[in-house]
C-alpha cells in the first residue's frame, strides 16, 4: 500500500514541480496523472502495484468533494441575490453540454465508422 | 466529570471532529443512497454537504475550523487525480479506436459548457467575480481553482459552483441520455465527464465500467481545453 501511495504522491509532486517551473496554465494532479500514464507504459509492474489503491480512491471519489462543498455556507449571501441566475445558468448548460457532447461523440463515431 | 462543554470545547478546536463527521455525512448520504435504490435523484454529496452546513450553523462553527478536520479528505483530490490514469490506461484501446469521435465531443461539449453557461449568466446581468468564478464552472475543482485565480474569480466560490454543476450532472445524466436514446457507453460516459468532472465521473462509475473510464478521460482532456479556453471566452463576453 504504502509503494503505492508514494507513486501517487511523486507523480503529483512532479507534476506539481513541472506546472511551476514551466509556467503552464496546467494544473499538477492532471500533470501527474499523465506522468503515471507514461509510468503504466515504461515500467512493468507499475500497474499492479497502483492498481488497488487507485481504485479504493476512486471508488469512493463523491466523497472528496464534500470538504470544498461545505464552502458553500461562506457564499450564501453572495449567492443568495444571484441565486435563481446562477442555477439556471448551471443547470441549463449541463444539461446542452451533456446533450452536445454525447450527440456529437455518437454521430462522429457513426460518420469514421467506429460505433460500438 | 468533565462536563459536556467543556469536552465539546476541546474537541471543536482540533481536526479530529470535522473529519469524523465529514466521513460519517458521507455514510449517511451514501446509505441514502443505497436506500433509494442507487436513485441519481439522491446523490451523497449534496445530502452530506447540507448535513454539515446544518451542523457548522447549529453549532455556530466558522468554515475554517470546520476545514482543519476537512482537509484531509479535501487533499486526497490531488492523489486522486493522478489515480485517473488507472482508468485511461485500461481503456487506451478504446481510445484508440475512438479518438475523432473523442476530440470532436470534446471540443463541442466543452465549448457548449462555457458558452452556454456564461451567455445566461450575461442574460441575467450576473457580473464581476461571479461571472468569472462560472466560466470553468464543468472542469475538476483543483483545475477549476486554478483557472478562477488567472482570470479574476474566486476560488471558494468557484469551488461551490464547480459542485453544484458535478451534482447536476450526476443527477440529469442517466435520464437525459436515455432520452436522446443513446447506448454508446463511450458517448454517454465521455459527455459526463466533459460536463461534470469528478462527479459526474464517480456516478457514469457506478453505472457502467467503459462509461467510468471515458468521464475520467473527458474530465482530464476537459481540464486541459477549459485552462486554455477560459480567458479567451470570458474576454469575448467582457
Amino acid at each position: 500500500m504504502i509503494p503505492a501511495i508514494l507513486a501517487l504522491l511523486v507523480c503529483q509532486l512532479a507534476g506539481e514541480a513541472a506546472a511551476r517551473a514551466l509556467g503552464l496554465t496546467l494544473p499538477g494532479p492532471v500533470l501527474g496523472m499523465l506522468l503515471l500514464m507514461s509510468g503504466f507504459a515504461l515500467i512493468p509492474g507499475l500497474l499492479a502495484l497502483v492498481r488497488p489503491v487507485a481504485q479504493t480512491l476512486l471508488a469512493n471519489l463523491s466523497l472528496l468533494f464534500i470538504p470544498a462543498g461545505v464552502g458553500i455556507v461562506g457564499h450564501l449571501d453572495k449567492l443568495g441575490g444571484q441565486l435563481i441566475p446562477i442555477l439556471a445558468a448551471i443547470v441549463l448548460s449541463t444539461i446542452l453540454a451533456i446533450a452536445v457532447g454525447a450527440l456529437t461523440f455518437a454521430a462522429v463515431a457513426r460518420l469514421t465508422g467506429t460505433a460500438e | 466529570m468533565t462536563d459536556f462543554a467543556d469536552i465539546w470545547t476541546y474537541l471543536a478546536q482540533g481536526p479530529l471532529l470535522w473529519l469524523a463527521a465529514t466521513l460519517a455525512a458521507y455514510a449517511i448520504g451514501d446509505a441514502a443512497y443505497r436506500a433509494s435504490g442507487k436513485s441519481p435523484l439522491v446523490n451523497a454529496v449534496p445530502v452530506a454537504v447540507v448535513l454539515l452546513a446544518l451542523m457548522l450553523w447549529i453549532t455556530g462553527t466558522s468554515y475554517a475550523t470546520y476545514f482543519e478536520g476537512a482537509q484531509f479528505v479535501h487533499f486526497l483530490l490531488g492523489p486522486a487525480t493522478v489515480g485517473l490514469a488507472l482508468p485511461l490506461w485500461e481503456a487506451r484501446h478504446h481510445v484508440r479506436r475512438a479518438i475523432l469521435p473523442i476530440l470532436a465531443a470534446l471540443f463541442a461539449g466543452s465549448l457548449t459548457a462555457m458558452v452556454s453557461t456564461l451567455a445566461i449568466a450575461h442574460a441575467f446581468g450576473v457580473t464581476g467575480e461571479v461571472f468569472a468564478s462560472l466560466a470553468a464552472k464543468s472542469t475538476t475543482a483543483p483545475v477549476a481553482i486554478g483557472i478562477a485565480e488567472a482570470v479574476g474569480g474566486s476560488p471558494t466560490l468557484t469551488a461551490v459552483l464547480v459542485i453544484l454543476t458535478g451534482v447536476t450532472g450526476a443527477i440529469v445524466a442517466t435520464s437525459l441520455l436515455n432520452l436522446l436514446g443513446l447506448t454508446d457507453w463511450r458517448a454517454r460516459g465521455f459527455a459526463v465527464g466533459v460536463a461534470a468532472h469528478g462527479l459526474g465521473t464517480a456516478r457514469a462509475m457506478q453505472v457502467h465500467p467503459v462509461a467510468g473510464a471515458f468521464a475520467g478521460l473527458g474530465m482530464g482532456l476537459n481540464a486541459v481545453l477549459t485552462a486554455l479556453l477560459a480567458p479567451v471566452i470570458l474576454n469575448l463576453f467582457r
